[in-house]
């Protein structure tokens, strides 16, 4: 008996059977990854029966955490509420939430935050993913939807220009699609500061200097009008504001623009050509462009690039962002976002907070304003006029923020800490309460992935005694202070979802279990039972009140942190293919463990020989927030001016700069400066 | 704070843009003598090419003066600062008082004194009016001549022959671009002209221009030709600030805050003369413009110079110098390749194990590297090969899975080494399916496909191979 479900993993959401005992094989049916599975994904079944799992709750006493009973656990959790809102008011306890939760528990946690709790301090680690790329599609489009089209629409294209993304080891089956279009002659464009297991599969891989993407970017869109490619009926007839474009693009000549990024000019023409060509035409942006102080301008100028040349909402074309979390998509559009509500619908937004406050049964006046981004609010913490409490579920902080130091600083500084996990993470670790959690294969939801199709996420097997699911325990809590209407059933959570998303811009309102139980998927928005769903956003119009995408001319920027003597390399951070995330579930599975059981400093034999590192060295590298150290890797795959690690241990993060970007609030987690030397080896004690 | 900036070009629209991305409190007019909104000179080459056109260089948009909350005058010539009264007057009369005053005048052509050069064939080469004259002058033109074999010089005449018109470049020095190149790298420079339709003559002095448009040599050889465009250089555009009694040498007196010998009045770009330096790219003014606005602004910033990288913006002929191109193996570490039959020079100039000049001709597949090591003064790698040729740097072509270890991964997706499939394939696996399902190698991404199908092949002719036990 098998059940069928998806990958706990990527928003890729790779569709697998899950048979007694955990054991993982792909399914053929799921167009996403058609019968492939990466070893994150085939390997998922072993943290079901960790003996690493938690399976009870534990509670710090006399400095140690012990285990508990749930009662022992949830009164002592909500007691610390209590106390600490009646001190410090109901922002005096924050939530963290994550973009690995299901739609339910995303949905649930932003209602609990803002109808239990009434806190405005909630965000989560998707402010660390998407954010620049959400916030770019909402100025262009009126609508964030990662990919607009469905990813099966990538095999069909002529030309697809990937920006920072290494889709090779972070969802590996995403390469077949590229790989066919490849195979039917389509071309692929990689921009990226290495020659990254995906880089290499490419026809042009343009290897820029960190933090330069947006200069790239305006530098493409130079050439595609100065070679007349621009789609000039397209821009007449589906947008607005291109006056403005065609000069603010004029100061980015393609030697200057080589000179910024370090790009040849040659290759440069070369990418606009291919771009300019005519047919089915994708412009992709992943992490890599995202996550820069300057981020959601980046993702800007490669829509605008993609709207000069007539893409968004041309089938078959495009722009998309790959959404990275296996939520990542649902969990940013149903309220566990500062400023959000379900539904996609702005908090400050007075016909929202009214139509979800009817649905929650709540006067929308008491429902709270925004709240800071996750990394303003992580930094808050305990602080002056700060949240003394914070509950996280479904992520790692401690490991993932940028600075990382800091915000363990901070952490510890809250008056209480409450963590629900799967595992001990690294910031369970540091938690006064830690709730042991169901995790995929053992319970019910939906997940939404990149493409913006709600899919069915299934119980197939019991999870362990002891054991309870986020939606048991945010109902639990919600009883305890005094909250109605909170439910624990993922099917009667989705159902009022569906109530409260109506009308918005993601619109699940026709979405039932049932249906995605028959129909395998539905691409949101799908407003009515008898609505197909909707595959390609923006076929007829865009979101916007005119419906026309706005271009919106912006200009490149250094990084905040910028090369110098004391600090004279770039640090950037990444994946590697064996692990995910914070690595808290994958570090925990013996085969990714194997395969990848360090963390490393990548660099170029140059400066490896400048430095006088070899291979397995130790390496310690500093930033103006911190120091880490690990093993040397050598490899002509990375820029001498650049140094690489991943950042699936603790580690990497204490080293990268939170400097945020204006509009996303997103954090420059890739590019930074450091300076690297020997480190001395480590004792070992005997 | 009233500023009034004299000049519209490159550095004076560039002064204003990050004047008023840095406040919206100053009070903002620009005088610009031509009538055109600021476009990008740097440009213009592209447009005599036909690769832009006149539009696509703008540097702002129509309403952006509105949008910003700037005055400008367009066409307006100033004639006069008054610095007693703080006050510039313009040639319609009106007198704009200033608290802080931006000379941004630019250069002029230099035409040089030869008879001739004053006739309705001839046309200097240095803003968008001179390039449309160009062209209509070159429309019913069937042999252009350019005087000035620099940078300029060589960019208008690849563009004219772009357009299929035959030129000939008469140029003074023994090489082309002897400011940037050296004689090798000039003289194979010419050499790819030469295969463009662009004639060059070296080493000529030009006695007189007559009226047809063709040019005559000493020694009375006569060049033939109906369009003369002139790119015999610029100088600085300093007069105002002579005439108001500013400190001037070749161009107006800046110190490290672009301030003239009067603080109120600041100039940046080429007029401007910094260090015993005057520039003339678009790179410094640039940086100039940035330093002017942060000081003016009240922030502090210094500017202390800047590094030279030229990009020559032609079709067909790569070209980039950087930094002191003319030592020689006496005073720096030279490193040279030079294969002029293919075009093709390439010259590192170290000093101290920096990069303190360059040239690429031909190919620049190397000039994103150089350009940073020089910008940034990095130390260089031991093996100065790879930098001249990037490719060698490489990772190494995709082994043959016949010839990997035992141990390298074949299947990244799945960590699945050769070795694992050699055993897979030892306990029966004779396809591609069976070691996928036995491996799990190519269910990931799936390129692996084909190494692993060569693995096979291989193991199965070892295997019909191996004698009978």
């Amino acid at each position: 008996m098998t059940t069928p479900t998806h990958c706990p993993y990527c928003a890729l959401q790779c569709g697998m059977n899950v048979a007694a005992g955990g054991v993982i094989t792909p399914r053929e049916d799921v167009p996403a990854n058609g019968g492939a599975l990466c070893q994150k994904g085939w390997t998922a079944g072993e943290l079901l029966s960790s003996p690493e799992r938690l399976t009870t709750p534990l509670m710090r006493t006399g400095g140690e955490l012990v285990p508990v009973d749930w009662e022992t656990a949830l009164s002592r959790i909500t007691g610390e509420i209590r106390r600490i809102q009646a001190g410090h008011g109901p922002d005096g306890v924050a939530v963290f939430g994550g973009g690995g939760l299901t739609n339910e528990k995303a949905y649930q946690l932003g209602k609990f935050a803002r109808v239990a709790l009434r806190t405005s301090n909630i965000d989560y680690n998707g402010r660390f993913c998407m954010s620049s790329a959400a916030a770019a599609a909402q100025r262009a489009f009126g609508l964030d939807r990662g990919l607009p089209f469905p990813v099966t629409d990538l095999a069909r294209a002529d030309v697809v220009l990937l920006a920072g993304g290494n889709v090779a080891e972070t969802m590996p089956p995403f390469v077949r699609h590229l790989a066919e279009a490849r195979r039917r002659g389509g071309r692929l464009i990689v921009i990226d500061p290495r020659e990254t297991a995906t880089a290499r599969q490419a026809d042009l891989h343009l290897r820029l200097t960190p933090g330069t993407d947006l200069a790239l970017a305006l530098g493409l869109l130079h050439l595609v009008i100065a070679d007349g490619h621009a789609d000039e009926e397209y821009i007449a007839a589906r947008t607005t504001g291109w006056a403005e474009i065609a000069s603010s693009v004029s100061a980015y000549w393609p030697e200057r623009v080589e000179r910024v990024t370090g790009v040849p000019a040659a290759d440069l023409r070369r990418a606009a050509r291919l771009l300019g060509a005519p047919g089915n035409r994708v412009i992709l942006t992943a992490r890599g462009a995202e996550q820069q102080s300057k981020g959601t301008d980046t993702v800007t100028a490669f829509i605008n690039l993609a709207l000069a040349l007539g893409l968004p909402g041309t089938p078959g074309s495009g722009w998309g962002c790959v959404t990275g979390q296996g939520n990542g998509q649902g969990g940013r559009e149903h309220g566990q976002k500062a400023d959000q509500l379900p539904g996609y619908r702005r908090i400050d937004d007075p016909a929202a907070r009214e139509h979800v406050a009817r649905v929650w049964g709540v006067d929308p006046a008491d429902l709270p304003g925004p709240g800071p981004s996750a990394y303003e609010l992580l930094d808050s913490l305990g602080g002056e006029g700060g949240p003394r409490a914070l509950l996280v579920f479904g992520s790692n902080p401690a490991v993932s923020a940028p600075r990382a130091g800091r915000i363990a600083r901070r952490l510890r500084a809250l008056d209480f800490l409450c963590v629900s996990d799967l595992v001990l993470s690294e910031t369970a670790a540091l938690a006064d309460v830690v709730l042991p959690a169901a995790q995929w294969a053992e319970e019910d939801g939906t997940m939404t992935n990149l493409e913006g199709r709600v899919l069915r996420r299934r119980r197939a097997v019991e999870p362990p005694p002891g054991v309870r699911t986020d939606l048991w325990v945010l109902a639990e809590l919600a009883v305890r202070l005094g909250a109605r209407g909170f439910r624990r059933e993922p099917y009667d959570v989705f159902e009022e979802l569906r109530r409260a998303s109506a009308g918005g811009a993601a619109d699940y309102s026709g979405i039932g279990y049932e249906r995605l139980d028959r129909e395998g998927g539905v691409f949101w928005p799908c407003p009515a039972e008898g609505h197909p769903g909707t595959p390609r956003v923006f076929l007829d119009r865009f979101a916007t009140p005119d419906g026309r995408a706005r271009f919106v001319p912006v200009d490149h920027r250094a990084p905040a942190e910028d090369v110098d003597e004391e600090y004279p390399l770039y640090l950037t951070t990444g994946r590697v293919l064996a692990q995910y995330q914070s690595g808290a579930q994958t570090r925990r599975i013996r085969p990714l463990a194997e395969a990848a059981p360090e963390p490393f400093v990548e660099l170029h034999p140059d400066l490896a020989e400048r430095l006088a590192l070899a291979p397995g060295d130790r390496a310690r590298v500093t930033s103006r927030r911190g120091t880490a150290e690990a093993p040397v890797r050598i490899s002509t795959a990375i820029r001498p001016d650049t140094v690489f690690m991943p950042f699936h241990w603790p580690g990497a993060n204490l080293l990268t700069s939170d400097a945020l970007d204006p509009v996303s609030r997103m954090p420059e987690f890739k590019v930074c400066a450091v300076r690297v030397q020997a480190a001395r080896p480590v004792e070992v004690a005997p | 704070m009233r500023l009034v900036v004299v000049g519209n070009g490159m550095a004076g629209s560039r002064l204003v843009s990050e004047v008023r991305a840095r406040s919206r409190d100053v009070r903002v007019t620009v005088f610009g003598e031509e009538a055109w909104q600021p476009y990008n000179r740097v440009l213009l080459s592209n447009v005599l090419a036909g690769t832009a056109s006149p539009g696509q260089i703008r540097m702002q948009g129509p309403s952006w003066y509105a949008d910003h909350d700037v005055t400008a005058r367009l066409g307006v010539r100033v004639t006069r600062i008054d610095r007693e009264a703080r006050v510039v007057e313009a040639e319609d009369g009106t007198r704009e008082p200033y608290d802080v005053c931006v000379l941004a005048t630019g250069s002029e052509a230099v035409v040089p004194p030869i008879p001739g050069l004053a006739g309705e064939r001839v046309v200097a080469f240095r803003t968008l009016d001179d390039c449309e004259a160009i062209l209509r002058a070159a429309e019913g033109a069937r042999r252009a001549i350019v005087i000035g074999g620099g940078l300029l010089g060589v960019e208008a005449a690849r563009g004219l022959a772009g357009r299929g018109l035959p030129v000939t470049v008469l140029h003074l020095a023994d090489h082309l671009m002897e400011r940037q190149l050296d004689a090798e790298a000039g003289h194979v420079l010419a050499g790819t002209l030469a295969g463009l339709g662009v004639g060059v003559r070296l080493g000529v002095t030009i006695t007189a221009v007559r009226a047809d448009g063709s040019a005559e040599l000493e020694g009375g050889e006569v060049v033939p030709g109906d369009l003369v465009v002139v790119a015999c250089g610029v100088r600085p555009v300093a007069g105002l600030a002579r005439d108001a009694g500013l400190a001037v040498d070749r161009g107006v007196l800046v110190d490290d805050r672009m301030r003239t010998s009067d603080p109120a009045i600041y100039a940046v770009g080429e007029c401007a003369q910094h260090d015993g330096t005057v520039y003339g790219l678009v790179a410094p003014a640039w940086e100039q413009a940035g330093v002017a606005a942060a000081v003016l602004t009240g922030g502090e910033a210094r500017y202390t110079g800047s590094r030279l990288v030229t990009r020559l913006k032609a079709a067909e002929v790569e070209l980039a110098a950087m930094g002191e191109t003319h030592l020689t193996d006496e005073d720096a570490e030279i490193v040279r390749f030079a294969h002029p039959a293919r075009g093709t020079y390439r010259k590192l100039v170290i000093r101290d194990d920096r990069l303190v000049g360059a040239i690429l001709v031909g190919e620049t597949g190397a000039v994103g590297t150089l350009t940073q090591l020089y910008d940034r003064g990095t130390p260089l790698p031991g093996d100065r090969a790879t930098l001249l040729f990037p490719g060698l740097a490489g990772p190494a072509a995709a082994e043959s899975p016949t010839l990997m270890p035992d141990s390298a991964t074949v299947c990244h997706c799945n960590n699945v080494s050769k070795r694992a499939i050699r055993a897979c394939w030892e306990s029966g696996a004779r396809d591609v399916a069976a070691v996928a399902e036995g491996t799990r190698a190519t269910t990931g991404c799936g390129t692996c496909r084909g190494a692993v199908e060569g693995l096979l092949s291989w193991l199965n002719r070892q295997d019909a191979e191996a004698p009978a036990g």
